[in-house]
């Protein structure tokens, strides 16, 4: 993947396969300990130990239409190229959680990237799981939930243009202040 | 800035357009949002169907995701399901191809044919 955020976005997808209703995506870059770290956290179904163990190998997966799963095996690797590392805490029942972190100034960590995308691409295509994107940069946070959003809307479904164009600019907003003002 | 007031504006505005929506089976447009799909550039089809349908103000059309088709070499791909119609499969989107579908396909009926997965594959 080109993009960090593009791992982020198939990772997200392991929980809405996993029928999370709420997942919540924590990254934090922090410069002076030079760790970019992100978190995915799901209430979904969650496997057990065994499974999570054995997850980061490409050839176990749970997905029905062919043996090969490729989605945890790629960021893992992108992590171990940075002198990160990937773990994932699951509970059969509770949900998971994928940590994965990356030396931040390491010459092969991939750019965030686009952020922006992937949470509208999320949104988007499964309007009834809630989102929560914390995003700290040193000491700047942004926060976003769409339980928020929604309590505000009623009635009106999230994934409704008008809306999505709306959480575009908030976002678009929130993470230029959190880059100091320069756009991203 | 973008307030919390805006939405509330948007709540009001969209509000009737939504039950008028509910009473008429509508266009689903579903896009290939696993791995294969992402690596080969899901994100930025999907993002312009969305674009597209606000562009136009379509207020019958649904966009969806779905998981992995099994045909990852032919991704992104980008399913049309119109009502009492089969099923459309489009291959090797990418952005500017999935605008051309929504003007003609979804808007008009007319199926981009060269862009199917049957034009693909012969």
């Amino acid at each position: 993947m080109k993009e960090l955020s593009l791992h982020i976005l198939d990772i997200i997808q392991n929980s809405i396969a996993a029928k999370a209703s709420l997942i919540t995506i924590n990254i934090v870059e922090d410069l002076t300990t030079d760790v970019f770290s992100i978190e995915v956290i799901d209430n979904g179904q969650g496997m057990d130990k065994e499974l999570a163990e054995r997850i980061k190998d490409p050839f176990i997966t749970g997905r029905k239409t062919r043996k090969v799963g490729l989605g945890v095996p790629l960021l893992y690797i992108a992590c171990t190229r940075c002198q990160g590392n990937l773990e994932i805490q699951s509970d059969k029942g509770k949900g998971t959680k994928v940590i994965a972190w990356f030396k931040h100034s390491h010459i092969d960590r991939a750019p965030l990237g686009n952020m922006i995308d992937t949470i509208i691409a999320i949104v988007i295509g499964n309007p009834e799981i809630d989102i929560i994107y914390n995003h700290r940069i040193n000491e700047n946070e942004f926060n976003f939930d769409t339980r928020e959003i929604k309590h505000i809307l009623g009635e009106v479904p999230i994934n409704e243009p008008q809306v999505i164009s709306w959480i575009k600019g908030f976002l678009e907003e929130g993470l230029n202040s959190l880059n100091g003002g320069a756009r991203i | 800035m973008k307030s919390i007031k805006d939405l509330e504006e948007i709540r009001k505005r969209t509000y009737d357009t939504i039950n008028l929506r509910k009473d008429q089976p509508g266009t689903r447009v579903v896009v290939g949002m696993a791995t294969c799909g992402i690596a080969a550039g899901a994100r930025p089809v999907l993002l312009a169907i969305m674009d597209e349908i606000k562009k136009n103000e379509l207020a019958d059309v649904v966009v969806a995701q779905t998981g992995c088709i099994g045909m990852c070499r032919l991704e992104p791909i980008v399913e049309v399901y119109k009502p009492g119609e089969e099923k459309v499969t489009y291959v090797k989107m990418n952005a500017s191809k999935a605008i051309r579908v929504v003007n003609e396909h979804v808007m008009k009926g007319k199926i981009v044919q060269e862009y199917t997965v049957g034009a693909e594959e012969n």
